[in-house]
């Protein structure tokens, strides 16, 4: 992050006359209904790509920010590309406040340079023969905007960006983090009602991962329209979203915020991701049998289908049979250990396969190594049951 | 062709395919599958790099018979008189006959050839694969027998020739026109293959960026496809206007050889032959000239980048 844009008061709430549709209509917005508050997205995405099948439905609302999570091969980037107009719908809906961008059924496809979306694509795809400005003013053109007040309004963009020194230059002269900036100057000067990002921060390395995240933190809190972000890492949608949508094979299989989704995850891929032992079982008043015969000890009574979760940290790991509470302890043996961060984390084949996090001396006092047998603990407090139906 | 030449490389089985796919990779310069590696054995410790006489003797003779006939040419040269031949007035009339008719006849190539491409590796249509054949059959077609087809189609009595006289009172053969016409006929496919090697190199999801930000299809194609192309744009108008400038075949057939209107340098060339040798080789030697520079030119500025 640049020292100017951090600390300078943001601007950006103060709208752009020359990229507005309506210029009338923008100079004094504060006393108006925000036009872009209309602008809500409502979509049912039904695509059919060779084998692959993506069903998904999204509601984005104005200055909300979704953020579509799912492993690689998901549909996430077939999702956006759809909104975009990138990908024609086999089957479904996509409005736009009340504009009707894609319908098969009903005949209506308004192509992708006709739709108020600004993209910002995973490596960016900044034009590689035009300078920075060149590359923020080009939708103002194709709008319709004059060069001159085209390159005005990118400049301001750029400004705002903390890349006012950068104008000039080439794409290829910029860092990767420069470069998402001006990525995300471009989607944003055109002042789309819905903004989509596609892997915004994949492309960087760690460090500059992490101040660019800050940065876009901060404009996506700004920008007045919808906003859908895609990622496959969990830290990058709930940093920056509102609200996580997860998806999986094409389908959604868990919305909600941060907490909720990582409080009681719904498949294993949720599970893993927030870093929990996730699993389905029958709930019979304070117990729930699992697969491999174990009955987990909850804290709450629960009955019928239900998923326990519990976090690696709440596993114990003992060389022999523990006294005291004979529930929820099962013999296992060591699959695996790797180190994550200050802690080791165990991985354990047994009755139930479970992760369990310990500190390195008690690694080195229980010898673990892969095949050493050992007893798991898990404390009742520390699960959380939820029905799965 | 053994494996790794990418997707399109499948396509096209005909010989004109090859020689497109060729002349492709001449031109994009993609990287060839049949570069090998080879290891030495670890025993030796002496390396015989020492290439075997079975190889070594065709190869020179080879590189002999491809420079041979060119240092001819310069021991051949009437140097003393160069300056004086270069200027006379039959010699600078083909010159410029020949420098005017080619870059015409590259610029229609520009023209028609540069959207072709584009129709090419942008638009799917039904048959684009026999499109893309018959776009380069000229390469391997026999430069008289293209003269031959024009002379059938364009001609006074041709299949569109008849209708140009009777409707414009136009007559294309044996006219300066006609020279354009037959170079750029022979010449087209070099350019449109150097254009649809670039568009199909080039990264189609910069185009669907343009088009997010709110481009039509003609300001993505002018602001954003063509600057990407423009190298391989540049390269094959240099090939198409070398390869105008070259044509022989298919221009005495359809336009004749009318001293001043249709006698290019190579038609004087091979009629000078007869008649003045030493003016052929003077009218030889600029040809040779020509053809070096624009190597030189291409591989400093397009190839070795």
């Amino acid at each position: 992050m640049s020292p100017t844009s951090a600390a300078s008061p943001d601007p950006v709430a103060s709208p752009d006359p020359v990229a507005s549709p309506d210029p009338a209509a923008s100079p004094d917005r504060a006393a108006r209904p925000d036009p872009a508050s209309r602008h809500a997205l409502h979509a049912d995405i039904a695509v059919r790509l060779g084998d692959f099948r993506l069903d998904v439905s999204l509601r984005v609302a104005a200055g909300e920010v979704v953020a579509l999570l799912g492993p690689n091969g998901a549909g996430k980037t077939t999702s956006l590309r759809a909104l975009a107009g990138l990908q024609p719908l086999d089957a479904g809906r996509i409005a736009l406040g009340d504009t009707v961008l894609d319908d098969p059924a009903a005949g209506v496809f308004v192509p992708a340079d006709r739709r108020p979306i600004g993209v910002v694509f995973q490596d960016y795809l900044l034009f590689p023969h035009m300078s920075i400005v060149d590359n923020v003013a080009f939708g103002l053109r194709c709008r319709g905007v004059r060069r001159a007040e085209a390159r005005r309004a990118a400049v301001e963009w750029l400004d705002r960006m903390g890349l006012a020194a950068q104008t000039r230059l080439r794409p290829r002269d910029l860092s990767g983090g420069q470069a998402q900036r001006v990525a995300l100057a471009r989607a944003l000067a055109v002042q789309p009602h819905l903004l989509l990002l596609d892997e915004p921060l994949a492309a960087l390395d760690a460090r500059t991962r992490l101040e660019t995240r800050a940065h876009l933190r901060r404009r996506l809190r700004d920008h007045r329209g919808a906003t859908l972000l895609v990622t496959h890492d969990p830290l990058d949608a709930m940093v920056l979203a509102d609200r996580i949508v997860v998806i999986e094979d094409g389908r959604v299989v868990q919305e909600g915020d941060a907490a909720e989704i990582t409080r009681r995850p719904r498949t294993d891929y949720v599970a893993r991701l927030a870093g929990l032992n996730l699993y389905r079982g029958t709930g019979d008043g304070p117990t729930v049998a699992l697969p491999g015969g174990v009955a987990l000890a909850v804290a709450e009574p629960v009955s019928g289908p239900v998923f326990v979760a519990f976090p690696p940290t709440a596993v114990a790991l003992f060389r022999v049979r523990p006294d005291g509470s004979p529930r929820n302890t099962w013999p296992a043996r060591v699959d695996g250990v790797e180190r994550h961060g200050s802690h080791i984390r165990v991985h354990l084949d047994g009755p139930l396969p479970v992760a369990a996090d310990v500190t390195p001396a008690a690694a080195a006092d229980l010898g673990l190594a892969p095949g050493t047998e050992v007893w798991v603990a898990v404390k009742a407090t520390e699960t959380s049951a939820y029905p799965a139906a | 062709m053994i494996g790794g030449r990418g997707p399109e490389a499948a396509s096209g089985r005909s010989l004109a395919g090859a020689v497109a796919r060729r002349w492709r990779d001449a031109v994009t310069r993609r990287p060839r599958a049949d570069a090998v590696t080879i290891r030495r054995p670890r025993t030796r410790r002496t390396a015989d790099t020492r290439p075997p006489l079975v190889l070594l003797v065709p190869a020179l003779a080879g590189l002999g018979f491809l420079v041979l006939p060119l240092l001819g040419l310069l021991v051949r040269t009437p140097w003393s008189t160069l300056p004086q031949r270069l200027v006379e007035p039959p010699v600078l009339a083909a010159l410029r006959l020949s420098l005017v008719t080619a870059t015409v006849a590259t610029a229609v190539c520009l023209v028609l050839g540069v959207p072709l491409a584009w129709l090419l590796a942008r638009v799917p249509f039904p048959g684009r694969r026999l499109a893309r054949a018959l776009v380069t059959l000229p390469l391997v077609l026999p430069p008289v027998v293209g003269g031959v087809a024009l002379l059938l189609v364009l001609g006074r009595r041709g299949l569109v020739g008849s209708y140009l006289d009777a409707w414009f009172g136009v007559r294309l053969p044996f006219t300066p026109a006609a020279v354009v016409v037959a170079q750029a006929f022979v010449a087209m496919p070099f350019l449109v293959i150097a254009v649809e090697g670039a568009l199909r190199g080039a990264d189609r999801r910069l185009e669907e960026a343009a088009a997010t930000l709110g481009a039509s299809r003609w300001t993505v194609f002018r602001r954003v496809t063509l600057p990407l192309v423009a190298p391989g744009v540049a390269a094959g108008a240099v090939l198409c206007w070398a390869r105008a400038l070259g044509e022989f075949g298919a221009t005495i057939t359809f336009a004749g050889s009318f001293p001043g209107r249709t006698q290019t340098v190579p038609i004087a060339v091979y009629l000078a032959l007869q008649t003045d040798p030493p003016a052929a080789v003077v009218l030889s030697l600029v040809l040779l000239t020509v053809s070096v520079v624009i190597l030189a030119g291409l591989r400093e500025r397009w190839v070795a980048r």
